[in-house]
């Protein structure tokens, strides 16, 4: 296979930059780069420095969190689980954050923060859950992670039953906000969501990095960890956690937005990347790229419609995944 | 040195314990086998030794210390295993895949130091795999890749050297270079615990082999004490001759036609 090649950080951090940068200056309104960086020092037009700073930029910056949040998790997951079609929604995370958000919506409540909450703590809710049922469930060999996922994909297919349950009853209004939030979306993007998000992927990635060879050793397998002086359980246990908050904190933001944690991961090993540490901020760096063209798509395509983010990275990624299976097979 | 003294371990819902009251010593600069049919418990002693299982009764030390007495990080420092099963979920480069037999000597910062670098290249020379160092671990054939992953343990640096059937898949030319590459660790200093089911290699090379039948140790010593017809007979119930290999004049195990009528 290739070896990443020597300037390969330099062409991802260009690509995110220049993105980035494309992202901010078109939508409804194109701003030509020399207002936008006017706007970014507060020179020129008001109304172009209020949609730079007030609406893109924070835009942006947590489509851009979004990704990195779940590339990073979705490879600190794949190598810990050993299962390279691993990703945080498939452990739970999704449809407990679903169901937070969702009984808040029943409940007729209109607060974004709060939607905001229920989804984080539905989703380490079902983390928990799908934690305890491997432990319980997880008899023979010790520390078989492999229960783990298991258990992460039925806590998973019992919230989205709960959801159904949950929305069947529900008035159209709030199966409409339901629906909406599921489909994942950058629109509301604060600052104050951006910074909410930027520290916790800044504390759950810098963890996820530092314990990357312990993911490249649990990758090996339970003997090979216990032989290397590795509890394979406790410590596939801690990255799943780790993982999982990251997800949390990302879906909390903005919904669910598929396939980035599946595919992102699969794109950094297809550059030539092997090892964990390099492997994991590769893909929090792909995934931030992704993110933030995908919105930009989801804003631009078929204006004044916004295209639901999460369909977009589905329909990008789905492609993908097709194309790896065939250079496989 | 490893000493095993009546070790005893077992599974939930088994019949009787995998391993049954187990004594033996793997001295360093010796290579000891640990032989026996399938499920004799071989590779359940390796597994308390790394406590992937429950020690029920007796003891493994390692260095005159009890390994239940050792953190994970004090064992992996003490011994490097290379266990039988092992499938990679994703490749890495063979320095990569070798350096992580550095993991139990890194500082809290996990950073390698140049003393890594240096037993991550003398592993690699000492498993004869320099060359291979830049491919990719699902690029190697079955001989390079059991190369490479006794590479990664001896990276460990440690005194004591275990190996669950190491040759398993392996041709003649594969197999042998394995077990002369062994015998020569031994004879640098290293403890050598070896697991194999190949009775003919283990004579030929092992200093004392102890043959394992249902958890029980039925004989032990050197190979001319261990391969007598009749107690293999009895143990793999199959009727065979001990001759001599031509070479070296090491006892060897023949196994007899047994027909079956259909």
């Amino acid at each position: 296979m290739s070896r990443f090649p020597q300037g390969g950080w330099l062409v991802l951090v260009a690509a995110f930059l220049c993105v980035a940068v494309i992202a901010v200056a078109h939508g409804a309104v194109s701003i030509p780069i020399g207002a936008v960086l006017d706007a970014l020092r507060g020179i020129g037009d008001p109304t172009a420095i209020a949609i730079v700073r007030d609406l893109r930029l924070p835009r942006v910056l947590l489509g851009a969190l979004v990704g990195a949040g779940l590339g990073s998790s979705g490879a600190a997951l794949q190598g810990s689980l050993r299962n390279p079609l691993a990703e945080p929604y498939l452990l739970g995370v999704s449809g407990g954050a679903a169901v937070g958000a969702v009984i808040v919506f029943a409940l007729g409540i209109k607060n974004d923060a709060l939607v905001m909450l229920a989804a984080f703590v539905g989703s380490m809710a079902a983390v928990v859950l799908a934690l305890t049922v491997s432990r319980v469930g997880g008899r023979g060999a010790k520390g078989d992670l492999r229960t783990l996922l298991l258990a992460g994909v039925i806590v998973g297919a019992f919230a989205n039953a709960t959801i159904m349950v949950a929305l069947a009853s529900a008035d159209p209004n709030t199966v409409r906000g339901a629906l909406f939030w599921m489909m994942g979306s950058a629109t509301d993007a604060t600052w104050r969501s951006a910074a909410w998000l930027a520290a916790s992927v800044a504390v759950a990635g810098g963890a996820l990095v530092y314990w990357a060879r312990e993911i490249d050793i649990l990758a090996l397998g339970e003997e090979t960890a216990a032989s290397l002086g590795i509890d394979a359980e406790r410590s596939g246990q801690r990255i799943f956690l780790i993982a999982a908050l990251l997800a949390a904190a990302t879906v909390a933001a903005a919904g669910l937005i598929g396939f980035v944690g599946l595919v992102v991961p699969h794109i950094a090993r297809r550059v030539g990347l092997r090892a964990h540490r390099p492997l994991i901020v590769a893909s929090a760096l792909i995934g931030a790229t992704l993110v933030v063209a995908a919105d930009l798509a989801a804003r631009t395509v078929a204006p004044p419609i916004e295209l639901p983010l999460g369909a977009i990275t589905a329909l990008l990624g789905v492609p993908f995944f097709l194309a790896q299976l065939k250079r496989a097979a | 040195m490893i000493q095993v003294s009546d070790l005893v371990v077992s599974y939930p819902g088994a019949k009787r314990n995998a391993v049954n009251r187990v004594s033996f010593i793997a001295e360093a600069g010796r290579l000891t086998a640990l032989a026996g049919p399938n499920g004799s418990g071989k590779s359940s002693v390796v597994r308390a030794l790394i406590r992937r299982v429950e020690i029920i009764g007796g003891a493994i030390t390692v260095g005159g210390i009890d390994v239940r007495a050792l953190t994970h990080g004090e064992l992996a420092r003490r011994v490097a295993v290379v266990p039988q099963r092992e499938d990679a979920a994703f490749p890495l480069q063979v320095r990569e895949y070798v350096a992580l037999g550095r993991y139990p000597h890194l500082g809290l910062w996990r950073a390698p130091s140049s003393l890594d670098a240096q037993a991550i290249d003398t592993a690699l020379s000492q498993a004869g795999v320099s060359s291979l160092a830049d491919r990719d671990t699902d690029a190697l054939s079955g001989g390079e890749w059991q190369r490479v992953r006794i590479a990664r343990a001896l990276a460990q640096r440690a005194p004591v050297l275990v190996l669950d059937e190491p040759t398993t898949f392996l041709d003649v030319a594969h197999e042998m270079a394995i077990f002369e590459l062994l015998a020569s660790l031994a004879r640098s200093g290293l403890a050598v615990l070896l697991v194999s089911h190949q009775l003919n290699l283990v004579a030929r090379f092992a200093d004392t082999i102890v043959l394992l039948n249902e958890g029980l140790i039925a004989i032990s010593g050197t190979p001319a004490e261990v391969m007598k017809a009749d107690r293999l007979e009895s143990i793999y119930g199959w009727p065979v001759v001990i001759t001599r290999d031509p070479a070296v004049g090491a006892p060897a195990l023949v196994p007899l036609r047994r027909p079956v009528s259909l």
